[in-house]
């Protein structure tokens, strides 16, 4: 059933987004898993693990920026690319389209602030 | 119930900003907590408005009723459980179900397609997806053709049925043989002497080939059938390998001079291929003319010429919107309404679904809230039909005459060669067999004004040889 296989497959380790590159697409796990990784002054800190479903690289949609971020396959991993124009053209008809990766975007947020706070208190004692 | 519709009296339908005789005005009628929503036809549109009217509910924290009526049983090989489908799922409506959370498996997608070959009567060149991804998917809409004992992959439609349901659709396996207004104005369902209590919202989601559209007589509803034609639709049985070796992951285009054939293809799927004829009433000479020649026997084994062996149909295709797809408390999605033209059906079906979705939900449920709210998606897919007609009827043209047709395939191979080049026609091509990107988008890049010169060009160069051979 290989054959039925949508998107690209990804090998173990194999890089699928790096940061301060360039974007203009999003993506969006079938199968398997990747790994969100931050650079800083040449070291790499993972962010966070995405599952089958899960989509990375939306910043890319909606500013003209680097990539923030790279990701790499976590064992072998099935991604669908999403193009730029043919996304926007679709919110534009139907801007409800924005609504999962609105809420997706809201619980990074939700996590990120969390995190904050748990390095600011950590910070203070 | 005062409700009316209106037929166009022309090609297309009419706009309906001139007046639907709706009797609400907007946001009059609105579903609450509680409200019964009947869904008539459990192909994609309907599974699909269903999904996502119960998806936008729960934002909005509304709890609805949603009853799925579909007497087909997908799960059953041949035509009992099959919508008479070529099987293609275009790149784009792959990504947006992929926004919306909706991921095909591989057990339903039997073949991920990443390119496609066009052929001429003498030459052919594979053009490969933008991106080099598996971006469309090649299914079976039922279980698989007649005769085929233990299915392998999952029904498409099965599959999206199964996700309404999940997400708490009731579903009644019985045929709507009839609806009658309710005294307050809802509808109730008739199946044989039984009827259904009253649903406040009544959705068509049912094709063209059936005869569930004329349930709009029932309820008084004016409706004109809307144009269709005849297509062909042929599953050829072959090994997976054969598959593979003769058709790969490709989708194969013809492009040959036989009148009345706007559009062949051959559909790789995973132990069939699909053969999709469209055009002018496709009739069994002119399958038989298709299937004799070289470049399409090439692409298949010896002794697939007797397609009437094999499990095949002729399924009418909806050509031309045929009425205003909405009246107060009733809405119509997919192809009963407005659909696009010979191309990706199911993603209008699913755009349609969507729209009827958001305003039942959003806004309301009158006519008056339909044609605000939901009318502006379908007047897009009739406009850009309008330019589907005409970019037709320039391939028709281009397809009548052997240098023609060789200009353009030279044209695609020399944009194949060259990395990097701006793919003009492989892109044209690309959207215009696939269905991927709007009519209007592809009519605009045949416009440009070096399309124009590349093609004059390349169909110089392949004239010439010709006179020289014959003086």
């Amino acid at each position: 059933m290989a054959n039925g296989a949508l998107g690209r497959e990804y090998q173990d380790g194999e890089t699928i987004v790096r940061q301060r590159e360039a974007g203009d697409c999003m993506f969006v796990i079938q199968e398997g898993q990747v790994e969100v990784l931050g650079e800083r002054e040449g070291e790499e800190v993972r962010l966070a693990v995405l599952d089958k479903s899960d989509f990375f690289g939306e910043m890319a949609l909606f500013e003209r920026d680097v990539r923030s971020a790279t990701v790499r396959a976590l064992g072998p991993a099935r991604v669908l690319t999403l193009d730029r124009r043919t996304f926007l053209r679709r919110i534009q008809e139907d801007p409800s389209l924005a609504f999962r990766i609105l809420e997706k975007m809201s619980n990074r947020i939700r996590e990120l602030n969390a995190e904050v706070v748990r390095l600011r208190s950590r910070a203070q004692t | 119930m005062g409700v009316h519709m209106s037929a166009a009296d022309h090609g297309d339908v009419a706009d309906p900003w001139l007046g639907t005789g709706s009797t609400a005005a907007p946001s009059d009628l609105q579903l609450v907590d509680g409200s019964r929503v009947g869904v008539i036809g459990g192909g994609p549109a309907g599974s699909l408005f269903t999904v996502f009217l119960l998806e936008m509910a729960e934002r909005v924290g509304l709890s609805l009723d949603v009853t799925i009526h579909e007497a087909r049983d997908f799960t059953r090989p041949g035509p009992a459980g099959c919508n008479h489908c070529g099987g293609i799922i275009s790149e784009t409506l792959v990504q947006s179900l992929a926004a919306e959370g909706i991921l095909l498996p591989p057990t339903v997608v039997q073949r991920g397609i990443d390119s496609y070959t066009l052929h001429t009567d003498r030459d052919r060149v594979r053009i490969e997806t933008p991106l080099q991804e598996k971006r469309i998917a090649a299914v079976f809409r039922g279980s698989g053709p007649r005769g085929l004992s233990e299915p392998k992959w999952e029904s498409f439609d099965n599959h999206l049925l199964g996700l309404a349901t999940e997400r708490g659709a009731h579903l009644v396996r019985k045929r709507v043989e009839g609806l009658d207004w309710a005294d307050d104005g809802r509808t109730r369902f008739r199946f044989g002497k039984e009827e259904s209590e009253p649903f406040d919202l009544t959705v068509l989601a049912v094709g063209v080939n059936g005869t569930a559209l004329k349930l709009l007589g029932d309820l008084g509803i004016e409706y004109r059938l809307p144009g269709t034609t005849k297509t062909h639709i042929c599953e050829i049985p072959m090994e997976q390998e054969s598959v593979d070796e003769h058709l790969g992951t490709s989708m194969h285009v013809f492009l040959l001079n036989i009148p009345r054939l706007e559009f062949a293809a051959l559909i790789p799927k995973g132990e069939h291929v699909t053969l999709c004829l469209l055009g002018d009433d496709i009739d069994d000479a002119l399958v038989q003319r298709f299937l004799a020649c070289p470049e399409v026997q090439r692409c298949l084994p010896d002794g697939t010429g007797d397609f009437k062996r094999l499990c095949h149909c002729s399924p009418r295709l909806n050509i031309r919107a045929g009425l205003m797809p909405f009246a107060d408390r009733v809405v119509m999605i997919g192809d009963c309404g407005v659909t696009r033209l010979y191309k990706d059906g199911i993603g209008a079906a699913q755009r349609t679904a969507k729209a009827a979705a958001a305003t039942a939900v959003l806004h309301g449920i009158s006519a008056e809230d339909f044609r605000r709210h939901m009318w502006p998606v379908c007047r897009a897919i009739n406009g850009d039909n309008r330019l589907g007609r005409m970019v037709f009827r320039l391939t028709g043209l281009l397809q009548r005459f052997g240098f023609t047709r060789r200009a353009i395939v030279r044209m695609a191979a020399s944009e194949q060669r060259r990395a990097g080049s701006r793919r003009r026609m492989s892109l044209a091509l690309w959207d215009m067999f696939t269905g991927s990107a709007p009519y209007r988008e592809v009519l605009l890049r045949t416009l440009h004004p070096l399309f124009g010169l590349r093609l004059m060009w390349d169909m110089a160069v392949c004239a010439v040889p010709r006179r020289r051979a014959r003086s």
